[in-house]
């Protein structure tokens, strides 16, 4: 006697039991805090803050608990919260000339007014596993300086006096905000940025790396990448000015990228720009290079038809969330669908056969 | 955070009333896409965060709510939808199509007749019907606005003259009040004739941002050609429980040397053929 599978909702307590132990794994062993992974597994807190699009690296770090260390997991875990947010307002554009930085770099110059300023990196670190990690206990300490006086102009200002480099339109409109309004295309620059600096960093790192590697080529130069704290000031309407209401520390990247021109306009480099939550440079960069691709009709050029020249391609595939989620949802049941499928394959087989028969026989 | 610190159905007034708003805007034109600012969802995209936000915009604290998926009220995404609505918006929940007011489905529609009081609320994957003949948006609310469905025709054609029959079997396309191509969702086609019916049917695709809407005693019709008129089939059995020769049915497989039995989809329906006495194939005689 056949009975229909029943009781899904004690298999899905029972699962959920069974996580919430995988996920504390071995008792024995000392478990995790929220502060140790806020400071000591800070680049995944700082993803997690960037993709989830919302600053805050104690929640970000209680997602990665939470989520047993599946960055897109802590991810969504953190947009689910964030859509719960009340909208106060919002800031002030952030004066990232103005920023603290702890690390300041340029490719195109070798040396700029500010320095070259290396910071915690880990570019010339030689890639061998520090079998001393594995002890406890270790209390490294860096020598520290006073900071340095005066501005740390951007690079691409110098670019930019002289006329070399492409000016950026000015404009005090308000941006579109993708997280309140739907995405409809073609979306303008600004959503495209809102919308690359969420999207998921190995998509936008393999975008950007198609593109040096001739799928939409565009010549770029790490004009400037710097990392560093910088304020945020909210307009109070009640005081009548703005107030510095906290810190974020931020990544952001110009590039470079090669020159038009034609009859009529000299020639002049163009840009790619990044920006990104926390240090994620490698975020920052690639954003830079699929921002310039996708720049190639405002600034009169050809498109190749490559794939991060496509920006409909491009923003409807960046998002990690809204991928996993419809990947993954082949595992729920399908066998409604499957089961008219397979009537149908079925009787086009039924239908083929006889018709062979037929023909055999004749 | 405990459940008390978000609203009730768990979105806030605001955004319901935007998504109020999109509903509104789409049983006025039935079958339009209307673009909606979707919201992140505490469940994964494409596993129903637009039925999930157009019940939460519709639902009142005296609903009766129902969800079910692929038919049946307790496979584990439908239980999860439930329990997600009986936490956060603490309203009855049945599994009796008759009982529910507001019915949260994926891939069926139910096989009892909804009335005038009732909303059924689908879970959409891809809302646009012609995304797999053109995979750009630009180019489809283009073909939408000018009404040019001939793509459509066409691959209804060539699955004719390569099959012999029109192979789609489930979001078999149909055309709305004589205007838009609308995909019904992924439910058998065998439903299709049903989408005519008393009840208002609200359609809602999260991941890609959309709401549509078929009123009540709406044309639907399915596509289709003179000489290759629209078959609703189904699998040539009746239900091995309840005997009824009329419902969209499952194929389960039963032993090792592949036996098979069928049952029908709808749960709520075969079960309550039963209680009524109907019997099937492989029904238990009754004890007494």
């Amino acid at each position: 006697m056949y009975v229909a599978v029943k009781g899904g909702e004690r298999a899905i307590d029972n699962a959920h039991a069974w996580l919430a132990e995988e996920r504390r794994g071995d008792t024995a062993v000392a478990e995790l805090t929220v502060a140790q992974i806020r400071e000591q597994m800070s680049l995944a807190v700082n993803r997690v803050m960037a993709e989830g699009s919302l600053y805050d690296p104690d929640l970000a770090a209680l997602a990665i608990k939470q989520s047993r260390g599946d960055l897109i997991e802590a991810i969504f875990l953190i947009r689910a919260y964030r859509t719960t947010l009340p909208r106060i307002g919002h800031a002030e554009p952030v004066d990232t000339g103005a920023m603290a930085c702890d690390r300041r770099i340029s490719a195109t110059f070798k040396d700029v007014p500010g320095g070259q300023v290396l910071g915690p990196t880990f570019d010339y670190t030689h890639r061998l596993l520090d079998f001393a990690l594995e002890a406890e206990g270790l209390d490294p300490r860096a020598e520290t300086a006073a900071p340095q006086e005066g501005e740390m102009p951007r690079v691409t200002e110098y670019l930019d006096r002289d006329g070399l480099i492409q000016a950026e339109e000015h404009s005090d409109e308000a941006p579109p905000d993708m997280t309140r309004q739907p995405m409809e295309y073609p979306a303008g620059r600004p959503l495209r940025l809102q919308a690359l600096t969420r999207g998921d960093e190995g998509f936008v790192l393999s975008m950007a790396y198609s593109t040096q590697r001739g799928y939409g080529r565009n010549h770029p130069f790490v004009g400037e990448l710097r990392i560093g704290r910088v304020s945020v000031e909210m307009d109070i309407p009640e005081l009548g000015f703005a107030v510095d209401i906290g810190e974020v520390t931020l990544t952001e990247c110009e590039t470079v990228n090669q020159f038009t021109g034609s009859r009529t306009e000299p020639a002049q480099f163009t840009r790619g720009y990044g920006l990104v939550f926390g240090q994620t440079e490698r975020k920052a960069i690639s954003m830079a290079l699929v921002d310039r691709a996708l720049r190639w009709e405002e600034l009169g050029e050809d498109s190749e038809g490559a794939p991060a020249q496509d920006e409909e391609f491009v923003l409807a595939h960046a998002d990690n969330i809204q991928a996993t989620g419809f990947l993954e949802h082949i595992k729920l049941p399908h066998y409604v669908d499957f089961q008219s499928e397979l009537e149908l394959v079925r009787k086009l087989r039924r239908e083929a056969a006889q018709s062979d028969m037929k023909e055999a026989a004749e | 955070m405990t459940d008390q610190a978000y609203n009730f159905a768990y979105l806030d007034e605001q955004t319901k009333r935007m998504i109020r708003r999109a509903i509104l805007k789409g049983v006025a034109i039935p079958g339009y896409q209307v673009p909606f600012a979707s919201r992140e969802m505490p469940m994964p995209y494409g596993w129903g965060t637009g039925g999930v936000q157009v019940s939460a915009a519709c639902l009142t604290p005296s609903d009766t709510f129902k969800v079910i998926d692929q038919g049946a009220d307790d496979t584990t995404n439908a239980v999860s939808i439930r329990k997600f609505f009986e936490r956060t918006a603490q309203v009855a929940t049945t599994e009796h199509t008759a009982e529910a007011t507001v019915i949260q489905t994926r891939h069926r529609i139910p096989e009892a007749p909804l009335g005038e009081d009732q909303i059924l609320v689908y879970q959409v994957p891809i809302p646009e019907p012609l995304r797999f003949l053109e995979p750009r948006e630009t180019e489809t609310r283009k073909m939408h606005s000018l009404e040019e469905y001939g793509l459509m025709h066409v691959k209804l054609y060539e699955d004719i003259a390569r099959h012999g029959h029109i192979a789609t079997s489930y979001a078999y396309p149909v055309k709305v009040e004589g205007r838009y191509v609308m995909d019904p969702s992924p439910i058998p086609k065998f439903d299709n004739p049903k989408l005519e019916m008393a009840a208002i049917q609200l359609f809602g695709a999260g991941r890609e941002q959309r709401i549509y809407a078929i009123p009540p005693y709406t044309r639907v019709v399915s596509l289709d050609f003179e000489d290759h008129p629209f078959d609703p089939s189904k699998a040539d059995h009746p239900c091995d429980l309840c005997g009824a020769d009329h419902t969209y049915l499952d194929e389960v497989i039963v032993d090792d040397a592949g036996g098979r039995m069928f049952v029908c989809s709808d749960t709520d329906y075969c079960a309550g053929r039963q209680a009524a006495g109907h019997r099937g194939r492989l029904s238990e005689e009754d004890a007494a």
